[in-house]
């Protein structure tokens, strides 16, 4: 920075000199340069300016030695003008330019998730023993049969196969390019362990991870980076992206710092350059025009693979999502608000879209209303932190989830928000060697198996106590849900109860 | 030579006997009829030659992969669109998007172009898709530009007429387009400069026109004698400084 900068540090690390054996391990695993060694004076200091909380270094510190702390706020208290406020106002005024961010939207509007809660079985039903007795949470996505008629000349429509997921959480579209490789291939390597899928995101598929396409969602958006047949009928599901919950109606700019040879071999464009992919598809202005890129990935790969749709969930997102159904699209994925991103400006994060609870129960709702809920699927994204935002997602509509934040956190991610950087320390939103080696897929894989079998675990435990012996019997089963401090207005849109309520 | 008598059939009956055809080693099809049927050629991989007549409609040859396409009349929308390799030849008119996307391959347009063409292609490794246009673009012509070339001809413009629309090579980061005779300033996008092609630029504009005036019986000469202009980006990062990091 040519000028003082006017902004106090957020962070301050403090270093308890007692314990410190200078083992150095901090400052070389420092993403962000805030931890230096001067040899000279055989020092370790710290640039307080420069850390973003990611906790690397306490994690490694093998003597515990290190402790951040969040500074207070550069000015008195203000209830109106938030430190967010006044630091995102300094930089700009320092740089002039767009802020940008990572994750999901992480400002405290309501989370419906946590104002709705679970039926259980008493007396009247038995309750049901996962342990003991069998649970299915099999899931298939993919387009239903019509009702049978004993009209002639039905259901002539060409179906792609449904695709069977063992429990019905899936790993969101993160691209190899915003993440790493290694970050990449633990993905795929527990989407297939555990019966499940990873979506490629728009970033194309690296070679050597074709083994696990048989697993992978591959991504069409409109960069249509890495897009050729070979691709499309390798994965399992193809996904047409219109839409991200972090950043509804906006395209992207991958940096051309992060295209190195093995990012520009996968996306198919030359390194360095800017990977843009423009805000809407220029070939989609419509629902017609829709139907038409869905029957030309069907065509193109001769009706052998279901094609997704992913949408942000906007205001209009019921009706977007009959339109979708009509283009013959075979699943429809919306991501809420709350969704992740490895890059997106704050202002958009934070305040465009609307929930993913509003928006699953608002697409359900409309499917049924309209007959056509068996002609997709729904999948839902956006901020899934647990089995029970899952359950809830599942008793409100949704078929199946994906879960991006909660699958990087069980890589290591400690949401400081910097993936835009591509500093990430933890080796997963970097393509910098030195970093990304220290996430081996192999140990990444089983963390992310751990997460699906404890979260399909509680999940089972769940039905059970509802006395559902399968995942099928809760889809859009909103009995079993209740809702806590909700208002007229929310407790319709949700479809639901209030608490105390009977059936 | 195999015809198939497209009249009346379904987009999806009429590309799945051409791609079974295809498949039972068949490797030039003549397809009659064809009226508004989409999606012909779309993902096909492999060599062979369709020669179509009547107007196919939108994304031929989209995701195509190898295949000599020949058109005896118009095409709509989408021609070409995210297409890796083959070539197009289209005795007539496109509309919007043609090349959208394009990865590979050679796109000649007898005719003119609507919105948007060549938005988005890209070049990759061995990989430099064409496009040329022997009357006049719309609006946002190379949009996006990631790589590949196009040209634009203007043959049989009336006097006064303007070669392109408005917006052109907004967004352009990487590939070149070459325009025979000249552009208004205010049509060019802000991310583009018009240069002098080099020597070695009208060499390839020579072979390029050369294949052009082959398939559409024109004399190359001709077109080659009025002098043309070179678009490039200024760099291949327009947006590098937008952000606060």
């Amino acid at each position: 920075m040519p000028t003082l900068s006017l902004m106090p540090p957020e962070f301050s690390v403090l270093r308890d000199e007692n314990k410190c054996i200078k083992c150095l391990a901090c400052a070389r695993q420092c993403g962000f340069d805030a931890q230096k060694y001067d040899a000279e004076d055989d020092r370790l200091y710290t640039i307080d300016a420069n850390c973003v909380n990611c906790q690397r270094c306490v994690s490694i510190c093998p003597v515990g030695a290190l402790t951040i702390y969040k500074n207070p706020p550069p000015m008195r208290p203000n209830a109106y003008w938030s430190e967010g406020h006044l630091r995102n106002i300094i930089k700009q005024a320092e740089t002039g330019g767009v802020l940008l961010t990572g994750m999901g939207n992480d400002q405290p509007f309501p989370s419906y998730f946590d104002r709705l809660l679970l039926n259980a079985s008493q007396v009247t039903n038995p309750s049901i023993d996962p342990l003991r007795e069998p649970m299915e949470l099999r899931t298939y996505l993919g387009s239903r049969t019509e009702p049978v008629t004993l009209q002639e000349g039905q259901d002539e429509k060409t179906r792609t196969p449904l695709v069977p997921l063992e429990t019905p959480i899936m790993f969101s579209a993160m691209s190899y390019g915003s993440i790493s490789h290694e970050a990449f291939e633990s993905l795929a390597r527990a989407a297939k362990e555990f019966g499940t899928m990873f979506n490629t995101g728009e970033g194309g598929l690296p070679e050597d991870l074709y083994q696990y396409a048989d697993h992978a969602v591959v991504q069409v958006a409109s960069g249509r980076f890495g897009v050729h047949t070979g691709y499309l009928n390798a994965g399992r599901i193809i996904e047409i992206k219109i839409g991200q919950g972090a950043k509804p109606g906006i395209g992207g700019h991958l940096p051309g710092e992060k295209i190195n040879a093995a990012v520009s071999a996968t996306r198919m464009i030359p390194e360095g350059t800017d990977a843009l992919s423009p805000a809407p598809h220029h070939d989609i202005y419509s629902i017609e025009d829709l139907k038409q890129l869905v029957f030309t990935l069907k065509e193109a790969t001769r009706y052998q693979k279901p094609v997704s749709v992913k949408v942000s969930a906007v205001h209009n997102v019921a009706a977007i999502a009959s339109g979708i159904a009509r283009a013959g699209a075979d699943i429809i994925t919306v991501d809420g608000f709350r969704g992740g991103t490895g890059a997106a400006p704050t202002m958009i994060r934070d305040h465009v879209g609307i929930p993913i609870e509003l928006a699953i129960a608002a697409v359900d709702q409309r499917l049924r209303e309209e007959g056509i809920r068996n002609q997709v699927s729904l999948v839902a994204a956006g901020g899934f932190r647990s089995s029970a935002d899952v359950v809830k997602a599942i008793a409100l509509g949704a078929d199946a989830v994906y879960i991006g934040t909660a699958a990087l956190i069980a890589l290591g991610c400690h949401l400081c928000q910097k993936c835009y950087t591509g500093k990430c320390s933890w080796g997963i939103a970097t393509q910098d060697p030195y970093k990304t080696r220290r996430l081996n897929p192999e140990i990444g894989a089983e963390r992310l198996y751990n997460l699906l079998r404890g979260w399909s675990h509680e999940i089972k435990e769940m039905l059970g106590g509802m006395g559902i012996n399968s995942i099928e019997s809760l889809r859009g089963n909103r009995l079993h849900l209740r809702g806590v401090g909700l208002n007229e207005v929310e407790l319709k849109l949700l479809g639901v109860k209030h608490a105390g309520e009977a059936i | 030579m195999e015809v198939v008598n497209a009249r009346g059939l379904s987009y999806q009956a009429l590309n799945e006997t051409v791609r079974s055809l295809l498949d039972n080693g068949h490797r030039e099809l003549v397809l009659k009829g064809v009226n508004g049927q989409r999606y012909i050629g779309a993902g096909v991989q492999g060599q062979g030659r369709l020669e179509i007549f009547g107007v196919p409609g939108n994304n031929l040859a989209a995701l195509m992969d190898g295949l000599e396409i020949e058109v005896f009349g118009n095409v709509q929308d989408g021609v070409g669109n995210t297409m890796n390799d083959g070539t197009v030849i289209i005795h007539g008119h496109a509309t919007d998007i043609a090349g959208y996307s394009m990865r590979g391959g050679r796109i000649f347009i007898r005719g003119n172009v609507g919105y948007r063409v060549g938005i988005h292609m890209k070049a990759f490794r061995n990989k430099n898709p064409l496009i040329v246009i022997g009357g006049k673009a719309g609006d946002f012509f190379g949009e996006y530009m990631a790589g590949g070339t196009l040209v634009l001809l203007g043959l049989d413009l009336q006097p006064g007429e303007a070669i392109v629309g408005n917006f052109v090579a907004t967004g352009m980061h990487g590939g070149e387009i070459f325009i025979r005779g000249q552009v208004d300033p205010y049509r060019l996008g802000k991310e583009v400069k018009a240069i002098k092609p080099t020597a070695a630029d009208q060499q390839r504009l020579q072979d390029i026109v050369g294949d052009f005036a082959r398939y559409f019986d024109l004399e190359a000469e001709k077109i080659l004698a009025r002098p043309f202009i070179k678009l490039i980006p200024y760099n291949k990062r327009p947006y590098g400084t937008m952000y606060a990091y």
